[in-house]
């Protein structure tokens, strides 16, 4: 689990991005974190993994603080970031010299996930295209087994075949003990591999909400003519009439669209909140 | 008129199941995929397979053996034909039916246009069995 207590952050002391953010996120689950360029979902994946710190509040992963970077914390979690790193070394050195640090580094598996996201150097990393370097670091981040995966874009740079095979991937590694969260503007990849959703902007949380949750709550679909009354979160003229997101008044079971969920959700804040605090 | 975008995910991965039933392709009281296995092959999260799963189960089309997996009930045919059922009136006959009206197609004609897909399509299929 982890926990956020009145969390504030800032890059500087003047101005803070974040303030008073409370948040708890379960095991068991893949969340989606969302948000604008420059809302601030990276500094808070950053914070998580302890290269950033909290200016005030708490911030437990796993009862553990990642600011004091112990060791027995470091093993348990993973950071992707959007841009990787690989340096001048062939995989078995990169192995050699990063696996050691994650006790539940299995490498089978590492191997096996090389080879489903197509990723094969005999050389240095380092002359990897940028994909390939991404789908590298992927595959090695999986195969630490850490009980929490942190992934800035993973989808970035990945060509359409490995995109499906990274749904397949996390696919198989997800478990009830796991944490994944997954910052992203590729809503699209990743839309039924998400079962929670994190909306941030301008430092505050919009909504976190299960995506079971947000379909009881609210229906997705096209009308010809929106219903007189309606609490519309979100509307947009599409082909076939008014693509809208509102409030579901009956029992519909619809499909979510994250692309017009965030939009709604970010342009209307204050109902948003409102049809979310009923329950 | 309302179009329903889509379904929600864990419905479309309910109809999926039901549909291989259907198909024999997942014979009665066999095993069937591992919700892990069909989180994999369909590329989503596995608790919605799960939540498929505990759906199909509350219709008592599968069934949860405890340690072992999951299996397709015995009776699930009928079960599988009923839910079907229930989609299609509700979200695909308003449809159909709505552009019959718009292009002022009769009865007759679909009638007749039925009776010959069915002649066509799966006569001689029904025949082999």
């Amino acid at each position: 689990m982890i926990q956020l207590n009145n969390l504030s952050f800032g890059y500087s002391s003047k101005k803070l991005l974040y303030k008073d953010l409370n948040l708890n996120i379960q095991d068991g689950s893949i969340y989606g974190l969302l948000g604008k360029n420059g809302a601030g979902k990276s500094t808070l994946l950053k914070n998580m993994v302890g290269t950033l710190f909290p200016v005030e509040g708490s911030l437990l992963v796993n009862g553990m603080v990642p600011k004091s970077r112990k060791p027995s914390f470091l093993q348990t979690i993973y950071y992707i970031a959007e841009d990787v790193y690989v340096p001048a070394l062939t995989i078995k050195q990169y192995q050699n010299l990063f696996a050691p640090f994650y006790p539940m580094f299995d490498g089978n598996s590492f191997y096996k996930y090389l080879n489903e996201l197509e990723v094969s150097i005999d050389g240095k990393l380092n002359k990897l295209s940028f994909g390939q370097q991404k789908k590298f670091v992927i595959a090695f981040a999986l195969a630490c087994n850490t009980r929490v995966l942190l992934m800035d874009e993973p989808t970035n740079g990945l060509d359409i075949p490995s995109k499906a095979q990274f749904r397949k991937l996390i696919a198989s590694v997800m478990n009830d003990d796991r944490i994944i969260i997954i910052s992203t503007h590729q809503i699209r990849d990743l839309e039924n591999m998400i079962d929670n959703i994190i909306i941030v902007d301008d430092g505050t949380l919009l909504l976190h909400a299960s995506v079971a949750d947000i379909a009881e709550k609210l229906c997705f679909k096209t009308v010809s003519e929106i219903p007189p009354g309606a609490r519309v979160l979100y509307s947009e003229k599409m082909l076939r009439g008014t693509a809208v997101v509102m409030e579901n008044a009956g029992e519909e079971d619809s499909a979510l669209n994250l692309e017009q969920l965030f939009n709604g959700v970010t342009e209307n804040p204050a109902m948003a909140k409102q049809i979310f605090s009923t329950n | 008129m309302e179009f329903r975008e889509k379904q929600a995910i864990y419905l479309q991965i309910a109809e999926y199941v039901c549909e291989q039933i259907l198909l024999k392709q997942w014979p009665l009281e066999a095993k069937i995929l591992s919700i892990r296995d069909l989180a994999v092959t369909m590329q989503v999260n596995p608790n919605t397979v799960q939540r498929s799963y505990d759906f199909l189960q509350q219709r008592e089309i599968i069934s949860n053996k405890r340690g072992v997996g999951y299996f397709v009930e015995a009776e699930a045919m009928a079960r599988v034909m009923a839910f079907r059922k229930e989609q299609f009136l509700e979200n695909e006959l308003p449809v159909f039916l709505r552009s019959m009206y718009l292009l002022d197609i009769p009865m007759e004609e679909i009638e007749i246009r039925y009776e010959k897909y069915i002649d066509e399509t799966f006569k001689e299929k029904k025949y082999e069995d």
